[in-house]
């Protein structure tokens, strides 16, 4: 595959003004398909959840499934769309074979959702208001796998294999408007536009959100109008970019292959394109042709939705706050700097820290654990912080550090006995005896012996020269194995230098 | 009488990727034009007043609950494909070498 020459990024925003327009495929986490009772789950073997229906065998009938319809009326309220009074399905027909039924029970001129708005804010404090042109209902293909070739890509392989598990799994594929203006900024545009979808998903619990896992996939159209002129360009759809930095780098970097072509006097052809992560450049698939007459036509096994407003409004009153909005107040109420809350918020951590100050922890000493000792050793096990002990764990662990019967550094080795499961943090305290030694008799004794032990150390103390205590809080720590609060040993050794003989 | 021509039957063919003979687009061309005509006299009495249907009973909200049935075992679902490999369906190369 010959790499396409790529003009200068600023140099191609001199002579062109990007237009973007995206689609986001947001598979729902219903327990079932969206029109049959196969289960909605991976990791199985390959046709394990299949049946006539979702096979498209003689005698399947689909069956809608209502916990995906009130998904979807959700996230298009949450996307700021009119839900339809009347809706339908409709066949979108076409022979590819990741579908076995040869069409796509999809919504065409009838979406469940349209004419929504969401407002992102760029890193620079810009903030990008992208209208929503709908948000429909369809099901999922099946997952291709190609043999052969040298690449393992769709490209010379030699055949295919099929596995129709997510065939079926219910979708609501979300349309914006173009999005214009948006200049400099169209990459970052793209990847927060994604980001903030995928945030809303998850908020509203109608997904796992997982891009890596294709719960979240988005298709980026690109197009270049020349300076001066209101012809809109020749558009190009970059499938499957499915991670919020390929989406940047994929609207980068059609800018910048198109606007060569271009100023070279070249056409851009109307086609779909293919995303390669691994060296970051986009190839051509198909063009789009009569593979593309899709000879929609309403779905004739299947009745039309017509939500009724009560229903509706019922479920308005379920929507959770709007991420963003949600960011703004919690980092208000906690008074993190924008740093400190980045660090959070890039962590996942949100809910856990918001958990962990519900249950009764500092703000800071909340941030502290999680982005530090807990997201260590996450990372170290390679899991998710929020996966590895309770926010209501962190929360007691914390007090414990706050009323001294912990260091920090005892905190941190109680803490690794709660994440291998031996209790709560006060239950590991006592069983692992690690509480700080409070018991000011037992630390005077242990001093008075160092000091004892170390009479030059003494004299420089009564010379004047505290910082010469350090030598005998380490042997008093030692002595203490530990289970001692340094600070208080430091004062309890400076009032016995000056009192002992 | 309907304006369909052969070259609109040869599309659609291709699209439905059934293998016509030229005698068959000829006779199709004009079965599908009766077709269209008669299907054209419902417009002699559909009014803007009668709303579009797509389907013959008027039900709508027809819903199941999100509760998972038993599929069919991998054998079943494979029982009926023209070629597999291990667990999955195989299918002919998609997309010839660019």
């Amino acid at each position: 595959m010959k790499k396409a020459e790529l003009m200068d990024y600023d140099k191609a925003l001199e002579l062109f003004e990007p237009v973007l327009g995206f689609e986001v495929h947001v598979e729902l986490n219903t327990k079932t398909k969206m029109f049959c009772g196969c289960a909605n789950e991976f990791g199985q073997g390959a046709n394990t959840n299949t049946c006539p229906t979702c096979l498209g065998l003689p005698g399947g009938l689909p069956q809608v499934n209502a916990q995906a319809i009130e998904s979807s009326i959700r996230l298009g309220l949450a996307l700021g769309c009119e839900i339809a009074e009347y809706s339908r399905f409709a066949r979108k027909n076409y022979f590819y074979p990741d579908t076995a039924k040869n069409f796509q029970t999809s919504q065409y001129d009838e979406p469940i959702a349209f004419n929504g708005q969401l407002t992102i804010e760029l890193e620079s404090g810009r903030q990008v208001t992208v209208d929503i042109e709908r948000a429909h209902m369809e099901d999922d293909a099946g997952k291709l796998t190609h043999v052969g070739g040298a690449t393992g890509r769709i490209q010379g392989a030699d055949y295919s294999l099929v596995d129709y598990n997510r065939g079926g799994v219910p979708l609501v594929e979300i349309v914006t408007q173009m999005i214009e203006g948006g200049e400099a900024d169209s990459p970052e545009i793209g990847r927060t536009y994604v980001a903030a979808i995928r945030e809303i998903v998850k908020a509203l619990g109608v997904s796992n959100a997982r891009m890596e896992e294709g719960n979240v996939r988005c298709d980026a159209n690109v197009s270049l109008r020349p300076r001066g002129s209101n012809v809109l360009g020749t558009r190009t759809e970059t499938k499957n970019v499915n991670s919020l930095r390929s989406v940047e780098r994929a609207v980068r970097y059609e800018i910048q292959r198109q606007a060569a072509l271009l100023h070279a006097g070249g056409t851009i052809t109307q086609e779909t394109r293919h995303w390669h992560e691994d060296t970051g450049i986009t190839s051509a698939g198909r063009p789009k042709s009569d593979a593309d007459d899709y000879r929609y036509f309403p779905e004739p096994d299947l009745v039309p939705v017509a939500p009724s407003r009560e229903w509706v409004e019922e479920l308005r009153a379920t929507l959770p706050e709007p991420p963003a909005a949600r960011r703004k107040r919690l980092q208000a109420d906690w008074g993190f700097a924008d740093l400190e809350f980045q660090d959070v918020v890039n962590s996942d951590l949100l809910d856990a820290v918001e958990a962990t100050i519900a249950a009764g922890a500092a703000a800071q000493a909340a941030r502290k654990w999680w982005t530090g000792e807990v997201a260590r050793l996450a990372n170290v096990s390679g899991v998710s912080a929020d996966s590895l002990v309770q926010p209501v764990q962190v929360a007691a662990l914390i007090e414990l550090v706050v009323a001294g019967t912990l260091t920090d550094r005892l905190a941190r080795q109680v803490l690794e006995g709660v994440i291998a499961g031996e209790g709560t943090p006060l239950e590991v305290v006592e069983s692992r005896g690690l509480a700080v030694v409070s018991d000011d008799g037992a630390l005077i004794v242990a001093i008075d012996e160092a000091l004892a032990a170390q009479p030059d150390v003494l004299a420089k103390i009564r010379d004047g020269k505290v910082q010469a205590a350090g030598a005998v809080i380490g042997a008093v720590m030692k002595a203490m194995r530990g289970q001692a609060d340094a600070a208080r040993v430091r004062e309890l050794v400076l009032e016995r230098a000056g009192t002992a003989e | 009488m309907s304006e369909i021509t052969a070259e609109q039957v040869a599309h659609l063919a291709n699209l439905a990727r059934i293998d016509l003979s030229s005698e068959e687009i000829t006779r199709l061309t004009s079965e599908l034009g009766q077709i269209v005509d008669s299907v054209a006299k419902v417009a002699e009495v559909a009014t803007p007043d009668v709303p579009a249907t797509s389907h013959p009973m008027p039900l709508t909200n027809v819903f199941r609950a999100d509760t998972v049935v038993p599929s069919l075992t991998v054998e079943q679902a494979l029982s009926g494909a023209p070629d597999r490999d291990g667990d999955k369906f195989r299918v002919p190369a998609i997309l010839d070498e660019e």
